[in-house]
């Protein structure tokens, strides 16, 4: 991402707070944690983490968990998230988001996996929805029931991706306004948006959540209408492949800025 | 067993085969459940390729793009990740690398390969400062063949009877033209990290003899005897300027005054 270093190396970029994968700065040194080191000072920082694995039966490794909060010790993130996943099973790490089954059972190890998180790190995480292939047969109940249910039981908080609620549901069969409507805005603490692609066409069509696209329009829509409804959140584009010119990025930024500032002035109408 | 675990235990195994047993678990609503488990599968394993590629670059270059993509999946299929760190996966790659018998016929790939999993340690390793030259100016002449001197945590030295550090130079992906190399020559390389960028050069097999002394807690004195039974015409003062300009050292220790 050469434009993105050289921004950052020239001036102090006008943005608002970063986001980084937690796990990209678990190494004890070098410079990509001194770079952070350098802008943690100035920025608030959002700690954004794909490997603890809130999902996994056999419950939290210690010793991730233990140098993730090394990290935030370093880098006083104002926002840690995690997502509502697993990919550590019997001590190998899928690098992936993985499915749960929505059940009963499920959300018992998810509750005492994000109590436990919770209470080594002494903060609130928030829990991203994720994006979905296929379903489980054996679930009871809608993933945003899970993902209230599990903030009511451990006072975690959500971290709601538009674009992930949106390739779920065209994968699976879902209704995505349906589902963002059910969504306590109280909860949310932050907003993930990002391009999906189209995968195949007619009977095998799939959408990936592949972070390398603009974001498409119906989720530009599913966004504004969530905003307007639970008011502005602080808001995040993925870009991680097939990364473009800083100004496209820029230009889908000033986008989602332009919806909260809208809803900003909706917001204070109303109040 | 609880349903939760058996799920994850299908999946898993899904994951790392071309066996798509997590099929029973799932539904989709239209289209084969396998073009849809397939893309889980592909994440994790064209990523940890992806993750092989960057950390081994040149191995790549030399086995061809086709070939290293097999090499990894196998790889990955016998050694997949423990830990939820990539920049620490792919360690054991240099030792599998030996096991796979069409590749004997490269046998300088496993150093080679050495030599970057060595520049990815070195670029990850701990910060700290480094030894400059007016420390070791500062040492009394006569206490010099009982110093000790430690490596920087960024610092690592591959020796091989093979011309590892051409052929890795020569391979990098700016180069264009391999010349051809005598495949006989043994040499050295050291990896260090004196400011925010990793650096390799080559040091002599001597030099190499020297700082592996060091590593295992040798005083400069029997360090040299090393160095010097190796390459009889070592040029210790030499060495060291160029370690002290390169970052190789963390600190000095003297021996307690008599």
């Amino acid at each position: 991402m050469p434009d993105v270093a050289d921004a950052l190396s020239s001036a102090p970029p006008a943005v608002a707070w970063w986001e980084v994968h937690s796990e990209n700065f678990l190494s004890p040194g070098g410079p990509r944690l001194a770079m952070l080191d350098d802008i943690s000072p100035h920025y608030p920082i959002s700690c954004h983490g794909v490997g603890l694995s809130l999902g996994s039966h056999a419950g939290l490794d210690a010793q991730h968990l233990a140098r993730l909060k090394s990290l935030f010790d370093r880098v006083r993130p104002a926002l840690v998230s995690e997502h509502l996943s697993w990919s550590v099973i019997a001590g190998t790490y899928l690098n992936d988001l993985l499915p749960l089954p929505y059940t009963d059972e499920a959300l018992d190890v998810v509750a005492r996996n994000v109590d436990r998180a919770q209470q080594f790190l002494g903060r609130q995480i928030l829990v991203e929805n994720p994006s979905a292939y296929v379903t489980f047969a054996t679930s009871t109940m809608p993933e945003w029931e899970f993902l209230a249910r599990l903030c009511a039981r451990t006072g975690c908080g959500l971290l709601l991706d538009v674009n992930n609620v949106y390739v779920s549901a065209e994968n699976n069969g879902g209704d995505s306004a349906d589902y963002l409507d059910h969504v306590d805005g109280a909860l949310v603490g932050e907003i993930h948006l990002a391009g999906h692609t189209i995968e195949d066409e007619g009977e095998s069509r799939v959408l990936v959540d592949t972070h390398s696209k603009l974001v498409a329009d119906p989720v530009w829509d599913l966004y504004r209408r969530t905003v307007q409804r639970i008011g502005p959140r602080p808001t995040l584009i993925e870009w991680d492949l097939d990364l473009p010119p800083l100004t496209t990025l820029m230009g889908e930024a000033a986008r989602a800025n332009a919806i909260l500032t809208h809803a900003r002035g909706q917001n204070v109408r109303a109040a | 067993m609880s349903a939760l675990r058996k799920i994850q235990e299908d999946f898993f195994a899904t994951v790392l085969s071309n066996d798509d047993v997590i099929a029973r678990h799932v539904a989709v609503p239209h289209g084969p459940k396998g073009r849809r488990i397939a893309v889980y599968r592909n994440t994790v394993q064209s990523g940890l390729v992806d993750v092989l590629a960057v950390a081994f670059p040149v191995v790549r270059r030399i086995v061809g793009e086709a070939f290293f993509s097999t090499l990894a999946r196998r790889f990955i299929a016998a050694h997949p990740p423990r830990v939820p760190q990539l920049s620490t996966y792919g360690a054991e790659l240099p030792a599998y690398i030996a096991t796979v018998e069409p590749l004997n016929q490269l046998p300088y790939l496993v150093d080679i390969a050495r030599l970057e999993w060595a520049r990815g340690e070195s670029y990850f390793a701990s910060d700290g400062a480094v030894l400059a030259a007016e420390d070791l100016a500062r040492v009394p002449p006569d206490t010099l063949p009982d110093l000790h001197l430690a490596l920087h945590a960024a610092t690592r030295v591959i020796s091989s009877r093979h011309p590892i550090y051409r052929i890795w130079h020569v391979n990098r992906p700016e180069n264009a033209d391999i010349p051809q190399l005598d495949l006989t020559v043994a040499e050295a390389a050291i990896v260090a990290r004196p400011g925010h960028h990793v650096l390799t050069r080559q040091i002599s097999l001597g030099d190499a003899a020297m700082i592996q002394s060091f590593t295992s807690g040798a005083a400069l004195s029997v360090a040299l005897d090393a160095a010097l039974q190796l390459e009889p015409d070592f040029d210790v003062q030499s060495a060291l300027h160029q370690h002290l300009i390169g970052g190789t050292f963390a600190s000095l220790t003297l021996p307690p005054t008599r």
